[in-house]
Formats: C-alpha cells, structure tokens, sequence
C-alpha cells in the first residue's frame, strides 16, 4: 500500500494552491491514502497494448467559424472581481 | 404534476403558486435562491404573449450549477457565494427560448463532488420521502423538487450518476443523455470528460420533451454533437435486453434486487426478450473513475484562485491571497479530489495511476460494445440500496464513492441511461431501475420507460 505522509499531503497541497490548515492536513492525509488504497484495484488488470480513452466522443479538431464576437461586455466582467483599478484587477504584491 | 399541466394564460398564476409551495417545503432545503423577481417578469410576458413556445408559462428549477441570471450562481460553494453569473447557460437559453420560467436554482453538493447533498455549503436537502434520509446526489435538490411536485422539471448534471441516483432515491425520473448531446456552456464544470446535463420530470415523456428542446450543437461547447436526438413514440426498437448480473450482487440490498427482477418479469411478460449478461469491467469503474475525475476536478478547479471573480481571502502577497481563498472558499469533499488529481497527475504516479485508468476505461467501453453488438438496453439498479440515512455515509468517503458503482460504468463510456421508478421498498422507500442503451439511442431508451411507466 502507498502511504502518503504529512509531507506528502503538503506537498500536493503547494502543488494545487491550497493552504491547508494544521486540523486539516491529518484528516486528508487519512482519506487519501485509503482512496489511493482503494484505486490500486487498477492495477490488477492487464492492460498492456491497449489505448487510453480520454474521451469518447471522436470528434477531432473541432473548429467554429473566427467571427469577432462580444457577448460579454469588459464592466461586467470587471465587477466580479473583489478590487479593480483603472480598467484592471487589483491583486496584493507578487514579488 | 406534469408540463401539460400548465397554460401560457396561467402564467403569472403557476410561477407565484410555485414559489410559494417552496416556501411552504423550505425545511426540505431545497433551493439556495430563488429568481422571483425575474421570473414574475417573465411570466407576465408571456401572459401578455410576448414569449411563446412549447413551453411557455411552465416554471422549472436549475441546479445551481447553471449559469442563470436573477440571483446568484453559488455552485452550493463558499467560493461563489455572491458570484452573478454575467451569461445564461445554453441549457438555460434554450428552454427560455421555448417560454419556460425558471424560478430558482436547488442545492446539491458543492461543486456536484458527492453522492448525496450532504457536501453543501448551505446543509443537506432531506429526501421526499423521509427527512431522516438523503436527498441523494449531487442534484439532491432538483430531484425533491419535482418529487414534492413544485415544478413539472428540473435541470441537474451528471458527471458519475448524479441525476440518475437522487431520481431512483426519490422516486421521479432522471435522465442522463449521450456524453455530448447537451451543450454544458454555462454550467460549473466538474469532470469534462463525463459532465453531462440532463433533466428530473414526473415522467418520462416530458422528460423526452425538455431533453429535445436541450439538445443539439453549440459552437460554445466543442464536445457537442451534431442533433441526433428525435422522440419516438414506439420502443419497438428495444427487443432484447440484458439484465447485468454482476451489479445485482449480495453487496445489492434484497429489497433493490427484488424491485428489478420484478421489472424484468413485467418485461417479460409484455413480450421483451431478458437475458443475464455479465460486465465484469464494472466491477473496476468506482476504481478508475475516483482517478480521472479528480485529475480533471484538479485542472478545472485551478480556475478558482480568488483573483477575477469568486471568493477572497485577505492576503498580503499575492501566493498567499490564492492559498487561502482556495483553502477557505472549497468544501473537504473539494479538497480531497483536488489532491487526489494532483497525486495521480504527478510525473512518476502518471502512469500507475492516470493512464492505467484510462486503459482499463477503453476495456469497459470495449465491454460495453460487445453487449450492444447482442443487445439493444441494459437493465440493472441505479444504486445498491435505497435512500440512506443522512450523516450515515459522511464520515467515510469511500463508502460514499461506492454508492454510485451502477452509475459511474455509463459515465465513462459516455452512454445514455435513465433512472426509471420500480416501485418501493417495504419501509416505502423508492427504487429506480436503470436502463442504459448505446450511444445515441437516447430516444429508444425514453420510450422504453414510457412502456416501463405503462407496466404498472
């Protein structure tokens, strides 16, 4: 069985931009190693030679005609954001 | 109750009757918001005659998934909380196109991750049946809506059975269309390549109309297919049918088996041909799915970072600012997929895990054609058991997952299946039968239940 260790779950967390709180990182670290648990049913089936589906549709290179088009207007996307500034969203220092 | 029930004349009449029988039911948790406002607007238009169509005057409720305008679009998440939607889904354009009012939008489990309603930002919705027990889920409350009858349709998504289980759970019909005949523009995504939008009805031929009206291609939606879907008045398509015997295991509740081998009977007895069939790689799907899903819940969550819309955290610097809304704006049941779509995405677990998944997914598919090459409908349960108690499943994830093992199969494969009532357990509780077809055969599958609704 895989077992995934605190370092393991704050790993994955940094990956996925969660900042997971101390109470938490024990409970997820519990549940995921039982799901991984559970998930490594897979790996008793052969499945050598054979193609992953990704999707089941077929369809290939799907295009649309490159009409310009606005359906939404730039102030209404604007106002979902929590701050904006001159036209733009605000957001706290990166560097 | 049902759609021919309802009159453009009578518009203002059904809107204003609906929105109060949901006040009078509100401790069933059904809605997170109503769209009162809008929707009075809009059934006065169509009194006037300004709005017309095939469903003009008849109210109906969106999961709140949906993209829709009128109140807030929450995804029953902390995360869009006071998110408004700036466009309508197409799901949504389309049945508005027609004349049909939609009055709110139900709860399910935040961001559709769950089984039974009970993920929610906003408290469980209790079954119809018996408040004592879930609503099922994840589109808990657009099942309970129709089943208490305060709207003739609701709109609900499913990525893995979460409209073909809270239907069996509350005894209305669910159907889940072709991967691709729906366009899911607008809608929430969760897993692309399973999402699948799709409809609650007392019935199983009003179902066959809100799914025609649904259907079709949307440039906006690159999956969609071109309109295949035409209703039929005759099943007589279906002839052979295939009972699955490995999903009416010991693991399946006596009351569940005994509901199905009744249907079958009945089946038989109205001349269909029933044989056992076996789909072994169903056995391997809870399995293969609790992989793909979550790696693409990861990359389709990513989106919510706090920055252009959705929640915030107060935050100093801009790493911290996407940490903490994230941490603070998703459910644990969020959390734990997003983490396991990292795990099986990381380079070094990509192939054990993500790969072989979708490996032992072209297996099923393969399984799947092989069937429909001697049959024209598989019939099995859509769960193993009845509603559950509420908080019996919430502790272990696992448990949970495994409550959608006769659904996810058709998920995967991208095929129609619908959750048809067959009758009650001896505490009254319902059951559904699941009927699943080939791709495309959507309309057989309809009229099929049709024929099954005529049986009792």
């Amino acid at each position: 069985m895989n077992s995934i260790s605190r370092d393991d779950v704050l790993q994955l967390a940094a990956l996925s931009s969660l900042s997971l709180q101390d109470d938490e990182i024990d409970s997820l670290r519990a549940d995921l190693s039982r799901i991984l648990h559970f998930v490594e049913k897979l790996s008793e089936l052969d499945t050598t030679g054979v193609k992953p589906t990704y999707q089941v549709t077929g369809l290939l290179n799907v295009s649309r005609p490159d009409e310009v088009s606005q359906p939404i207007e730039t102030e209404v996307l604007l106002s979902l954001a929590k701050e904006t500034n001159d036209n733009q969203i605000k957001v706290p220092k990166v560097l | 109750m049902k759609i021919s029930d309802f009159k453009p004349n009578n518009a203002v009449e059904s809107v204003t009757q609906a929105l109060e029988k949901l006040e009078k039911l509100k401790d069933y948790n059904i809605t997170i918001s109503t769209t009162a406002e809008r929707a009075l607007d809009r059934a006065e238009q169509v009194e006037r005659g300004e709005i017309t169509g095939r469903l003009a005057g008849v109210p109906f409720l969106a999961k709140d998934n949906f993209l829709v305008f009128g109140s807030p679009t929450t995804a029953a998440s902390k995360m869009l909380a006071s998110f408004n939607a700036p466009i309508q889904a197409t799901a949504i354009e389309k049945l508005e196109a027609e004349g049909a009012i939609c009055i709110g939008k139900t709860n399910l489990d935040s961001f559709a991750h769950g089984g039974s309603t009970e993920n929610s930002a906003y408290g469980p919705t209790l079954n119809s049946i018996d408040k004592t027990r879930v609503a099922g889920g994840s589109s808990g409350g657009s099942a309970v809506a129709v089943a208490l009858d305060i709207v003739p349709f609701a709109l609900g998504t499913d990525t893995g059975g979460s409209i073909r289980q809270p239907a069996s759970f509350n005894g209305v019909v669910g159907v889940k269309p072709t991967y691709g005949a729906v366009s899911r523009y607008g809608v929430v995504a969760m897993a692309s390549s399973t999402d699948c939008i799709g409809c609650f009805t007392s019935n199983s031929s009003d179902a066959e109309l809100v799914i025609d009206i649904m259907s079709g291609k949307d440039v906006s939606d690159m999956t969609t297919l071109d309109d295949f879907f035409k209703p039929c008045e005759s099943s007589s398509k279906t002839k052979k049918i295939g009972l699955v015997k490995n999903m009416i295991n010991d693991d399946v509740d006596e009351d569940v088996r005994q509901r199905i081998y009744n249907l079958a009977e009945r089946l038989k007895s109205a001349g269909y041909t029933i044989e056992d069939v076996e789909l072994p790689m169903a056995d391997y799907a809870v399995a293969m799915y609790y992989i793909i899903v979550p790696a693409e819940i990861s990359s389709n969550l990513a989106r919510y970072d706090g920055v252009r819309y959705g929640y915030r955290s107060d935050s100093s610097s801009l790493a911290e600012l996407y940490g903490r809304s994230r941490d603070e704006g998703f459910e644990t049941e969020n959390k734990r997929r997003i983490l396991i779509g990292s795990y099986v995405l990381s380079s070094g677990y990509f192939d054990a895990y993500y790969q072989q998944a979708q490996r032992a997914r072209t297996l099923l598919c393969q399984e799947f054609d092989r069937l429909f090459e001697s049959y024209d409908v598989l019939l099995s349960p859509v769960a193993p058991t009845s509603a559950f108690k509420l908080g019996e499943k919430t502790t272990d994830p696992i448990k949970m997952y495994l409550a959608d093992t006769m659904t996810i199969p058709a998920s995967l494969a991208g095929l129609p299946a619908l959750s048809v009532p067959a009758g009650n357990t001896e505490e009254g509780l319902a059951v559904g039968a699941q009927i699943l077809g080939n791709r495309g055969r959507d309309s057989d599958l309809l009229a099929l239940a049709k024929e099954i609704e005529a049986l009792w």
